[in-house]
């Protein structure tokens, strides 16, 4: 069912006004009000339309006041309603970013943070509103060497596409020069865009706004367009998510793989390198994108298994039945608007679920999650006791010469 | 060469500034340098005894006038362009602040002399004022020459120790005749006390921030206390408000406030980007923390690696013995 | 309501600034230009205006940095008219000379009000909004954060801004400058697309600036960098010894006087 190419080509073009011309859209009639999006939702509780309820407004030609409320602000893009669907309508994928789109231009005021995350993005390609030109910097500090695409633009294997929490956040940074690493201990043959790189896009449409969505993708693939390479490696889940659903829409058609699942495949390479033995008790996040959108749930616990002395442990909410980090959809600068209506935020309790499991790390292999999870670790009071690390840096960890 | 100055004083609620003070210790320093006078002009309502605090100037220029009552941009540019006519001064300093803003660059336009904002030092050396001004939001600092024939210098507030102005000295006061304020466009109808639930962190220019670092709720009593010694707000990083340690009006950082006071002191703020995004562009930042690795150490002024619980009471102590009368 | 926004670009300070050879401008080559901030709460004040009272918004600027993007954006947003002011603004410009343009672009012409930052990051010689008033010789004020007019009286209610929270409330009688301070809602949100869209269908008129240029009167012999610290200067010893360096610190800065 959710075989990218039939996804994306039923993804296409679908708006609201003509949302029964097409199939995927002709599907959300044969919903049976079944409530399993509701009650699956993690913010389900807080929002005034669930999905359910707002297919009911769409058929009764109610739509107006669903985007009158503020119920899509809510949702962080986790793709839970969508993988529980009895009837498989692509509720994240379609439905819920056309509402969300009307929601935010109607709200009486766009919440700040997020209108700054947006404009940042537009302006300087990254939400965080950093100078593009700074964007390489954490290559500087690298262990291995980084070859950057407008240095030296000779063909390469893998094209990988670094994202701005991994280039500009200082944690990401750690966790964007263990990948090299790792990369480099693979013996691949990798280069990145630098400066050159701008966010893919991904959270843009996602948090409902296609007009930066665009600007983003025309750009990005412009610059692809200067350089030869065999697949695009992704360490971002969101970014990935865009490469694979978003850019086949624009005419893009290359190989796109998670970092994830790059290293995986080649794991036999590097195993005779995990010699320090870790002893650590790990449990694994299961981010959105990678797990319940894209189903990699083995290959990250593959890879964590491989380190010598790890000991693995499941939370409650695991795999399919993950729980968002919250970051998704704009959730990532919705934290105020949230917690000004009471909501709890879901890292927060995500990091009481991997407190429970009495791991001592924290395992992640999105971006988000570092900055989502180190803070909830602090409000957990829990600092010493659970740390948050991607699983390039635990493989690193275990290469034991650094 | 002599040089003259006027300084233009302002006031509100019946206090003058601390600027005008800074002002007229400088001028008078300058002043005394060149073998020149310092006039301070002085317009309101029955305001002799503010006059009686200027005593440091040669001549306090005083303008009375029921329509100066409440400062008015109009009125107060009306009369200071008469009075900067009729007494020529080689330079002229008016407050960088509200009041100053709106009056300053007119007056130059009036008279027909150059104007140099945002001042936060100045000096007089052959012949010439040498001004250097804060530009784009403190990144450059910009020297610029000025001939001593009426430049308009506006002073940033906190350019100048404020004690320098405050000699006190009987005062020489002449009142000057006001005219032409009888159609004003432009009326003062009140003044306003935002009465919100809780002060206005952007506002206030010394903030004792707290972090995860501080442990508990009760050490925030602690910080209260070194923040009501120095005059300042307490404010957090997230965590801490979270906890609901402070209410989000005191949240600094990406997703609270944004923040530029003149002293910004973190206590057990690691200095996540998140943080940092709220505050990093305050005048001077001193960071206490307890691990020497601490992000915030490279974007503070000074800092501390140690317990604020050893650090925050004796500093408390410090600045209260400061305070008290020797 | 017929309102007039005065809109500048200014050096983003997002980006690096740095001297150029001869010590007195800001290097252009990698200096990147954006809205001036106080400037776009002016034209949301103006927008805001509109809204309640009717009328136009005409947006004016100088032919500067990304004039062309921030015309167009105020467009998105709901402006009714962007005129782009061009001209040789190669090394910027001074707010005398820039005041002195907009004189020329406005004179006879036929508004109520007139809105624009309070001042900018680039302001040595003062705002030109300021400046303009009395060129026109209208009333200002500035620092401004909430306006209130009455289309009745032909006046505006005007809050200004004063330090420690408190607000002074003044009429104005139109028309007038005012120089905002901030509009009494931080400056909308306008879909991308949006103006992505304006950008292929609206246009921008286009005309000469006139006016003199005003030169010489400040002469800049220096542009440096403040020192600053790459990292903080580390404080050591015993409490009360660290107490007491701080204490001194603070005074020097003038703090906890």
């Amino acid at each position: 069912m959710l075989a990218t190419e039939e996804a994306v080509e039923q993804m296409w073009g679908v708006t609201l006004d003509r949302l029964y011309d097409s199939e995927e859209g002709r599907r959300i009639l044969s919903c049976i009000q079944c409530g399993t999006c509701a009650g699956t939702c993690p913010h389900g509780e807080h929002m005034q339309y669930p999905p359910r309820r707002i297919i009911t407004m769409l058929k009764a030609g109610l739509i107006e006041e669903v985007f009158a409320s503020d119920s899509l602000v809510m949702c962080v893009n986790c793709y839970a309603c969508q993988s529980k669907c009895p009837r498989n309508i692509r509720l994240t994928e379609i439905l819920l970013p056309l509402v969300k789109e009307q929601t935010i231009v109607r709200l009486p005021q766009m919440p700040p943070e997020l209108q700054k995350a947006v404009e940042n993005s537009y302006r300087y390609g990254n939400s965080q509103g950093e100078s593009a030109r700074k964007r390489a910097l954490w290559t500087k500090t690298a262990t291995v060497p980084i070859r950057i695409l407008a240095d030296d633009p000779r063909p390469v294997d893998a094209l990988w596409f670094v994202e701005s929490d991994l280039a500009f956040h200082p944690r990401g940074q750690d966790v964007a020069r263990a990948t090299a690493r790792v990369f480099d201990a693979l013996g691949a043959d990798f280069a990145i865009l630098g400066n050159e790189e701008r966010t893919a896009g991904d959270c843009g449409r996602l948090s409902w706004e296609p007009g930066l969505s665009e600007a983003l993708i025309d750009y990005t693939m412009s610059i692809l367009k200067k350089y030869e390479f065999r697949r695009i490696v992704v360490s971002d889940p969101h970014a990935f998510d865009a490469f694979k659903y978003r850019y086949p829409m624009f005419g893009f058609d290359e190989t796109v793989e998670s970092t994830v699942s790059y290293v995986h495949r080649d794991l036999e390479k590097i195993r005779p390198r995990l010699k320090k033995r870790l002893e650590y008790t790990v449990t694994y996040h299961d981010s959105c994108c990678l797990g319940r959108h894209n189903k990699l749930f083995e290959e990250p616990r593959e890879l964590l298994l491989a380190i010598p002395g790890i000991r693995l442990v499941e939370m409650v909410h695991t795999r399919e039945n993950g729980l968002c980090c919250g970051g998704g959809g704009g959730g990532m600068w919705l934290d105020t608007y949230y917690k000004a209506r009471g909501i709890e935020r879901l890292s927060d309790r995500r990091v009481r679920e991997a407190l429970d499991t009495g791991a001592d790390v924290l395992a992640i292999a999105c971006p988000y999650e570092i900055s989502r999870f180190e803070d909830a670790v602090k409000v957990a009071g829990a600092e010493g006791r659970l740390r948050v690390r991607d699983i390039m840096e635990l493989l690193v960890e275990s290469f034991g010469d650094a | 060469m002599h040089a003259n100055i006027l300084v233009i004083a302002e006031h509100l609620k019946g206090r003058l500034s601390g600027i005008v003070f800074e002002m007229l210790g400088k001028a008078h320093a300058l002043a005394t340098e060149t073998g020149g006078g310092v006039e301070v002009l002085l317009m309101g309502h029955g305001v002799r005894a503010l006059a009686e605090e200027l005593g440091l100037a040669s001549r306090v220029l005083l303008c009375d006038h029921p329509a100066l009552a409440a400062y008015t941009p109009q009125a107060c540019l009306d009369v200071a362009e008469q009075v900067i006519a009729r007494r020529a001064p080689d330079l002229v300093l008016i407050a960088s602040s509200s009041m100053g803003l709106d009056i300053a660059a007119p007056l130059s336009v009036r008279l027909g002399v150059p104007h140099v904002s945002s001042c936060r030092d100045l000096r007089i050396t052959a012949g010439r004022a040498i001004v250097t001004s804060q530009m784009y939001g403190g990144k450059m600092l910009v020297e610029s020459h000025l001939d001593l024939r009426g430049a308009i210098v506006s002073v940033l507030p906190g350019a100048f120790p404020e004690d320098a102005g405050r000699i006190a000295r009987e005062a020489v006061i002449e009142a000057l005749p006001v005219e032409g304020l009888d159609a004003p466009h432009m009326r003062f109808t009140r003044l306003i006390e935002q009465s919100g639930t809780d002060i206005d962190i952007t506002q206030t220019p010394v903030l004792i921030a707290v972090g995860r670092g501080i442990q508990n709720r009760e050490n925030i009593a602690m910080v209260e206390e070194l923040a009501a010694i120095a005059q300042g707000a307490v404010c957090a990083s997230r965590p801490v408000v979270d906890q609901g340690w402070l209410p989000m009006t005191r949240q600094i950082g990406r997703s609270g406030m944004i923040v530029k006071p003149k002293l910004y002191m973190a206590l057990g703020i690691s200095g996540a980007p998140e943080h940092v995004e709220g505050m990093k562009d305050a005048e001077l930042i001193v960071a206490v923390n307890t691990d020497a690795q601490a992000p915030i150490f490279g974007i503070a002024h000074y800092g501390v690696v140690a317990d604020i619980a050893d650090v925050v009471p004796a500093l408390t102590e410090a600045l209260r013995n400061a305070h008290a009368p020797a | 309501m017929n309102i007039v926004v005065l809109m500048k670009q200014v050096p983003d300070l997002v980006e690096e600034l740095e001297v150029d050879a001869g010590g007195t401008l800001l290097d252009r080559a990698w200096l990147r230009f954006i809205t001036s901030e106080y400037d776009d709460h002016a034209l949301e004040q103006a927008l805001l205006l509109k809204e309640q009272h009717g009328g136009t918004v005409r947006v004016l600027a100088l032919d500067m940095g990304e004039a062309d993007e921030m015309l167009f954006t105020a467009l998105a947003k709901g402006a009714d008219s962007a005129v782009k002011l061009s001209g040789d603004f190669a090394t910027g410009i001074d707010s005398h000379s820039a005041a002195g343009i907009y004189r020329h672009a406005l004179e006879g012409a036929s508004f109520d009000l007139i809105l624009t930052g309070v001042q900018a990051i680039d302001d040595l010689d003062g705002p030109a909004g300021a400046m303009l008033a009395t060129h026109l010789g209208l009333p200002y004020i500035g620092v401004v954060s909430g306006i209130d007019v009455d289309t009745a009286n032909g006046e505006a209610h005007v809050r200004k801004e004063y330090p420690g929270g408190l607000l002074a409330e003044f009429t104005v009688d139109l028309p007038a400058v005012i120089g905002i301070q901030a509009a009494m809602q931080p400056p909308r949100y306008v879909p991308i697309s949006r103006i992505r869209q304006t950008m292929k269908t609206a246009s921008i008129d286009e005309t000469a600036a006139q006016g003199e240029r005003i030169a010489g009167a400040i002469s800049v012999e220096r542009m440096y960098k403040p020192e600053r610290a790459g990292s903080a200067t580390m404080l050591e010893g015993s409490a009360d010894s660290i107490a007491e360096r701080l204490l001194d610190i603070l005074t020097e800065h003038g703090i906890g006087r």
